[in-house]
């Protein structure tokens, strides 16, 4: 390979927005269960509930402000590594990310003050609503990015214009036919449940442990239930969600639908396939495949004929290896996670959860599936979308910035590494320190390291702050 | 007035309000290492808790505006100023997550690190930005494609460091009159003793600023000369016609900035510590205007042929979009304002800990 601006960018990019999706889901999916939480609390005022609120709350402030300080990379590397890019769409792409700026985030941060301080300051019913708002909060600021994502993936209501100096880029005709493009919708509900599921794998998880080490009963028993609902209906909706997302593909990225399953050749009866591997160099995929089900899925009939990859030119095929494999996967994790949750609801049912151990024990280790499976769901969806940076307009080579150079991407590439390998560690230290610590206390760990200079200077420290 | 002006506006109007709100909380960060014992600190980290990611939202869409309205400045920016940038980032990032950090474990080497890491990173993020400003005042080599045609050594002058030094101190200053609204007793004194000791370094550093930019770059002033100094590169007609009266406003900013400038040390003698704080802000929006001015019509000027310079037209994003993004924003806008100002009214008064502080 030839490490030049371009690779390194795509590489770097690749790299930063992974790691930024492993916190943005995690903090949709636990606010709408801090929603729950909170309006039981609100409801019945029991002590249990409010108990649940405020654990929880710690753990989202911890994954919130990781996903904010990493989601700001995300929103400047269109400008500095992807200037070519950024003058041809500013336009379009542009506008949704501005809308969030204004719709989705001040509303997050402004009321995430009073979730995060406000317990003690407001009233509950202002603190709850400000949950709510938080909330909804991120759930907008994940509609805006998803209309600008499917807006490259599925482009429409544009015309290209040709400037006086000659650069041609896209315009928007119909501010409102960007937002609403055809992938937009259906992308965003999917992405949104596997946040849900993410954010629900979370809570079950961390109560799944405690029932295992017969600490916070209550507690655990409480989240683990309310948890189990949101995942049950979300893991059932997804395939639908997904299918529906499948048939948009194959309708507007006939080439990516392609590459999901492995399809080199054009045919009737194409197969779907449980579990397989692809060879772009013999052109041909292994595995256990049900004949005519992937025509049958994309149009009601098995005899459909499927466009292949054969039907599109070399250079406009995406990578099919690892389309199909992170595309397998994550519709793997999907079918897992009903069976998962499927189990969860029918021992509860039966009334032997809390004494199967092993049942828990599933829950508890499988709080890195949904994550994996999301990530995989994005990868699919983003390399299926090669070599277009914006489909079937603007290749991916053609959008790099052409005035950085190569060295300064490799610096900055290893400074992200550095930093972001170091806050990984960091969170799941402090996870694991909150999680152990357990519910319960809300007193922050005071320190009397500084003891000597406290005592010269100490000052009276308020209990409370009603008062002021 | 067209909408590339009023999207020139609004962009203004963020910066302002990312100016004042984050540079106070930056400030805050600059002067965190100063205070000493972990109550003092925690206090300091707390005046700024709530509101801070609040404050940063300003930035990012301001740059999320910048895209939409002017997609080459966007553009053009960020790439040419690609290390900076990337090291902004990075000190925007370690600041936020010892923010969150800091106070989860008792042990002292643990808080230490991340007093640093805020520390550290509010000090480079205040530097970065005031370098950043430093090079647009000069002009960016930037070629016909639109395109930075200069290297990373083309950024750093001492121009640069001189106006990321003024950008650090004012913050700094700024960050310790917040400081004097939310603490009391002995800290309070402390405080009034940074917010002192920053005030004078920031009138000489003006000072000299001052003199060197009228120097180097005298049209800047092009629009404060009632028509006496030719701009570079395109005219407004906004100006040839409004020349006088744009002149006039470009004055009456003059004359509040040093108002508010006096005032500053007039309140801080006086124990008015909201009235400082005001003024404080009202300066750092007035200095702002001042570069609008300096720059307006032009967004980056290039140092190459000011035919290439990326103007509010040359720039922009088309027409259609400007209209659809500006009743977007007219309708988002007071919202912003509403929910920003319920937050600062809530924690309002002095700080104190409680069980849900950092």
């Amino acid at each position: 390979m030839d490490w030049d601006v371009e690779v390194l960018s795509r590489i770097q990019f690749a790299f930063t927005i992974m790691f930024h999706y492993i916190f943005p889901p995690f903090s949709i999916g636990t606010g709408l269960l801090l929603v729950i939480f909170e309006t039981f609390y609100f409801v019945t005022r029991r002590k249990v509930y409010e108990t649940i609120t405020r654990f929880w709350i710690k753990i989202f402030a911890a994954n919130f402000s990781i996903g904010v300080a990493s989601g700001i990379v995300m929103e400047f590397e269109f400008g500095t590594n992807w200037s070519a890019y950024s003058r041809f769409v500013g336009d379009v792409f542009g506008s949704p990310l501005a809308a969030e700026g204004i719709f989705a985030f001040f509303l997050e941060s402004g009321f995430l003050a009073i979730l995060l301080f406000g317990w003690n300051r407001v009233r509950p019913g202002m603190h709850l609503f400000a949950t709510i708002m938080v909330a909804l909060g991120s759930i907008l600021s994940g509609w805006w990015i998803i209309v600008a994502n499917s807006w490259q993936q599925t482009p429409v209501a544009y015309q290209l214009v040709t400037e006086a100096d000659g650069f041609t880029r896209a315009v928007i005709t119909d501010f409102w036919g960007v937002v609403f493009n055809p992938s937009a919708g259906v992308r965003f509900a999917h992405s949104i449940i596997g946040a849900f599921i993410q954010g629900a794998f979370l809570v079950l998880s961390v109560s799944a442990y405690y029932l295992v080490k017969n600490k916070h009963i209550q507690f655990a028993r409480k989240s683990f239930s309310i948890a189990l609902i949101v995942a049950l209906v979300s893991s059932l909706l997804q395939p639908l969600l997904g299918h529906m997302s499948a048939g948009i593909a194959y309708e507007y990225q006939p080439a990516k639908m392609a590459a999901f399953e492995g399809l080199y050749e054009t045919q009737e009866n194409a197969p779907l396939y449980l579990i397989g591997y692809s060879y772009p160099e013999e052109e041909k995929t292994y595995g256990i495949a049900l004949p005519g089900m992937l025509s049958w899925l994309l149009s009601g009939d098995t005899a459909h004929e499927v466009t292949g990859l054969d039907a599109f030119p070399e250079e406009d095929r995406p990578p099919v290896a690892d389309v199909f494999q992170s595309y397998h996967l994550m519709v793997a994790l999907g079918m897992f996670f009903i069976a998962l949750t499927l189990l969860g609801v029918f021992m509860q049912y039966r009334g032997r959860l809390w004494q199967s151990k092993w049942v828990l024990r599933l829950f508890l280790f499988s709080v890195i599936l949904p994550v994996i499976a999301n990530q995989a769901g994005w990868y699919s969806a983003e390399r299926g979308r090669q070599p277009w940076l914006v489909y079937g307009l603007l290749r991916t080579s053609d959008g790099v910035s052409p005035s950085i150079h190569a060295s300064e991407v490799w610096i900055s590439l290893t400074l992200f590494f550095l930093v972001y390998g170091l806050l990984f560690f960091v969170w799941l230290y402090v996870l694991d320190k909150e999680i152990k610590h357990g519910p319960g206390s809300h007193t922050p760990m005071e320190t009397d390291y500084h003891g000597r200079q406290e005592r010269s200077e100490h000052l009276p420290r308020a209990i409370n702050d009603q008062n002021s | 007035m067209d909408y590339n002006v009023l999207w020139f506006l609004i962009i203004g109007f963020l910066l302002v309000g990312y100016a004042i709100l984050d540079g106070f909380d930056l400030g805050v960060g600059a002067l965190h290492l100063f205070a000493r014992g972990d109550h003092n600190r925690r206090l300091l980290l707390n005046s700024i808790g709530p509101v801070w990611d609040g404050n940063e939202v300003w930035l990012v869409t301001a740059g999320g505006a910048l895209f939409a309205a002017f997609p080459h400045v966007y553009a053009t920016a960020f790439s040419s100023f690609y290390l900076p940038f990337m090291l902004l980032l990075v000190a925007l990032i370690f600041r936020a997550v010892s923010i969150e950090f800091r106070s989860k474990e008792p042990g002292a080497a643990w808080r230490n690190a991340w007093d640093r890491g805020f520390s550290i990173g509010s000090i480079v993020a205040a530097l970065l930005f005031g370098i950043a400003i430093g090079n647009v005042i000069l002009g960016f080599p930037i070629g016909a494609d639109k395109e930075f045609k200069g290297t990373f050594f083309d950024l750093i002058s001492g121009y640069s460091l001189l106006t990321g030094l003024f950008n650090l101190v004012m913050f700094t200053m700024h960050g310790a009159i917040y400081l004097t609204l939310k603490t009391e007793g002995k800290l309070r004194e402390q405080v009034r003793g940074w917010a002192w000791r920053a005030y004078f370094l920031f009138v000489s550093l003006y000072a000299i600023l001052t003199a060197i930019t009228l120097y180097l770059r005298p049209e800047m002033l092009a629009n404060f000369s009632f028509g006496y100094i030719e701009p570079t590169g395109t005219i407004h007609p906004l100006i040839k016609e409004y020349q006088v009266l744009i002149s006039l406003i470009a004055w009456i900013v003059v004359a509040l900035n040093f108002l508010a400038i006096l005032n500053i040390s007039r309140t801080l003698s006086r124990h008015k510590y909201m009235q400082a704080f005001i003024s404080s802000a009202l300066m750092m929006a007035s200095i702002i205007l001042f570069f609008a001015l300096g720059l307006f019509p032009n967004m980056m000027v290039s140092n190459i042929d000011t035919l290439y310079n990326l103007d509010i037209y040359n720039s922009a994003s088309s027409a259609y979009t400007l209209r659809v993004m500006f009743i977007l924003a007219l309708i988002g806008l007071p919202f912003v304002i509403g929910y920003t100002s319920i937050i600062y009214w809530t924690y309002r008064g002095v700080t104190r800990l409680t069980d849900s502080s950092y």
